[in-house]
């Protein structure tokens, strides 16, 4: 087991490759990327049970992982390629032209460890139902996680899948809602309120569990508790409070770093506060 | 004229159903979703003899396509059917992400599709689905004739890896296609060698050219007739071919102008081979309730409409 320091020293590097990606192409998603920086990084550094190195489509007899909000794109590739699914070196590809990384994650270009497109918002979780059952049908008792923004949960697919999941009792599903309560337009209770998200999910009969996704050690424990409560008729969602924006002072505390991009001066006041530990590619 | 008879009608629908049991049967990959339309896209043997490989989603289709993607992930082989409308209009982008772009072996099985479907009128008489599904890269699109047809492909897309499209019908129409055919993806099937015009037809209008060939035989018009069961990839060999020896074409389909088997043939000729066409469709119009005879005549896609553009097309010439 990893100890917490080395999960946080692993995603202080996580958030200087997602700074850097969407800086050298002046385009990307860093907000919800650094928000989302500690649960990737403790999901593919000492939760997820997979093969980084031998990536199959099936992953047969591993835990697969979607990615629902596909716009966070950097966050992934970055913990993708550091867990050893590609070289570290290909970051510096992002976004540009002939990348396995595109802006959104496909699977057109064959980057191991993606199963599906995403980016066109509220789809992840029924592909995630599918992947669970089929792991059923197969025998394999391994995992299917999830995450998903919380904007996104104003598509009404969302709903159908939270409905679906739990009338077939897909309890080896874990999503992951990425409680920031922001999105590209503003708060979400001034876009499109989500209400009271804990009663809503509960109403759809799944069991709901808090997290704090900014605080590794609660990271840690939340994942470690609710994989033991799989497996129980019952699929298990995670309200995971972040912070759009952790880590870096001046894109906390606003939407406005959602979608875009920091310039040459941004770049080096946030790479200030986040001081290299693994090593940049 | 090569004489074509049938001894029953029966619904297209019904050769999915019963090709799906014999795709079940040889794989047990192969799993089915409906979405609240088990009885009436034919599932329901399937949903008895196999009720842990059959998903009803309920009235969610955004989910059902979705979930088929994500079966697909986990190796199986999902057969996702609802109405034509619902199968591919309410679901294009669910469609296009997680099917087309993530090139999944997932089949969507759309029945009641055009304007057969008959009373239920315009909401549910989808004749852009053809060009919908068309357009997505990666994505085969398939639509047999008749009963034996559909059920052979069902068969054969099954044994196909990739997204693919199956279009079928509501009504009972002539099952005249041969029980132990082999359905080869892509693969134009000539059913009458002529001279004077070529009837490129597809789904039900493949028997609708049949009639209109043996009334224009009967006049002195030797019709080659070829059923495109397979709209993409189209078989543009076997076109091009008939069309160099018969130098006019007629195009005949229960689909929109635009987006359907005509445009397809349209583009093909006018950078291969510039050739008169008339295409037999419904010209930017929604259908409407009534029978599926009348709304055939009514929107011109008949018999007499495939006869009346041949004649046009060979003074075109």
């Amino acid at each position: 087991m990893a100890l917490t320091s080395d999960l946080q020293n692993t995603a202080t590097q996580v958030r200087r490759d997602i700074l850097r990606m969407v800086h050298q192409n002046a385009s990307g998603h860093p907000g919800g990327s650094l928000g989302c920086a500690d649960l990737m990084t403790a999901l593919y550094f000492e939760v997820l049970d997979h093969d980084s190195k031998n990536f199959t489509m099936e992953g047969k007899n591993q835990d697969l992982f979607f990615l629902s909000n596909g716009h966070i794109s950097p966050v992934w590739y970055s913990v993708l390629a550091r867990s050893g699914y590609f070289p570290v070196s290909e970051l510096k590809t992002f976004r540009s032209i002939n990348s396995r990384l595109q802006g959104h994650p496909c699977v057109e270009k064959k980057l191991p460890g993606i199963r599906i497109a995403s980016g066109s918002l509220g789809q992840g979780l029924s592909v995630a139902c599918g992947a669970a059952l089929a792991k059923k049908m197969n025998g394999d008792n391994k995992l299917v996680y999830c995450l998903t923004g919380d904007g996104e949960l104003q598509e009404g697919q969302i709903w159908e899948a939270a409905m679906f999941a739990a009338h077939l009792k897909i309890d080896n599903v874990i999503a992951i809602v990425d409680y920031n309560r922001k999105q590209i337009d503003g708060p979400t209770d001034k876009v499109m309120s989500l209400g009271d998200l804990h009663a809503k999910w509960r109403s759809f009969g799944w069991e709901v569990h808090d997290m704090n996704g900014n605080d590794m050690q609660s990271v840690i424990d939340v994942l470690t508790t609710v994989k033991k409560n799989t497996f129980k008729q019952k699929p298990n969602v995670i309200l995971m409070k972040t912070e759009m924006g952790f880590g870096v002072d001046f894109m906390m505390g606003t939407h406005k770093w959602h979608g875009s991009a920091p310039d040459d001066n941004q770049l080096a006041n946030a790479l200030g506060q986040l001081k290299e530990t693994i090593g940049d590619y | 004229m090569k004489k074509y008879t049938y001894t029953e009608k029966k619904d297209t629908r019904s050769g999915f159903g019963d090709g799906l049991m014999i795709a079940a049967k040889a794989n047990e990959n192969v799993v089915a979703l409906t979405a609240d339309l088990t009885g009436s896209v034919k599932m329901e043997a399937f949903e008895k003899e196999y009720p842990n490989r059959f998903f009803q989603v309920g009235i969610a289709e955004a989910n059902m396509i979705g979930v088929a993607a994500g079966l697909a992930v986990g190796g199986k082989i999902p057969f996702a059917s609802t109405f034509a409308n619902f199968a591919t209009g309410r679901v294009y982008d669910q469609i296009r992400q997680a099917v087309a772009y993530s090139n999944k072996n997932v089949k969507i099985c759309a029945s009641h599709a055009g304007l057969t479907l008959g009373e239920d009128g315009a909401t549910h008489q989808i004749m852009e689905d053809i060009g919908l599904m068309k357009m997505l890269p990666n994505m085969t699109v398939i639509n047999p004739c008749d009963y034996n047809q559909t059920k052979a492909a069902t068969v054969a897309i099954a044994q196909y890896e990739g997204p693919v499209y199956l279009r079928f019908g509501r009504p009972k129409v002539p099952n005249f296609t041969s029980d132990d055919q082999k359905f080869e993806i892509g693969k134009a099937l000539m059913l009458n060698e002529g001279k004077d015009v070529t009837v490129l037809a597809t789904g039900h209008l493949v028997w609708k050219a049949v009639e209109a060939a043996e009334i224009l035989e009967a006049k002195g018009i030797s019709v080659e007739l070829i059923n495109i069961h397979t709209i993409k990839p189209i078989d543009k060999d076997a076109i091009l071919n008939s069309v160099r020896k018969t130098r006019a074409v007629v195009t005949a389909e229960e689909h929109m102008m635009n987006g359907g088997l005509g445009d397809s043939v349209a583009q093909l000729l006018a950078i291969n081979c510039p050739t008169p066409l008339e295409m037999v469709a419904v010209d930017d119009k929604f259908g409407e309730s009534g029978t599926p005879e009348e709304l055939l005549v009514k929107y011109h896609i008949d018999t007499q409409d495939i006869v009346s553009a041949c004649e046009k097309v060979i003074t075109r010439k």
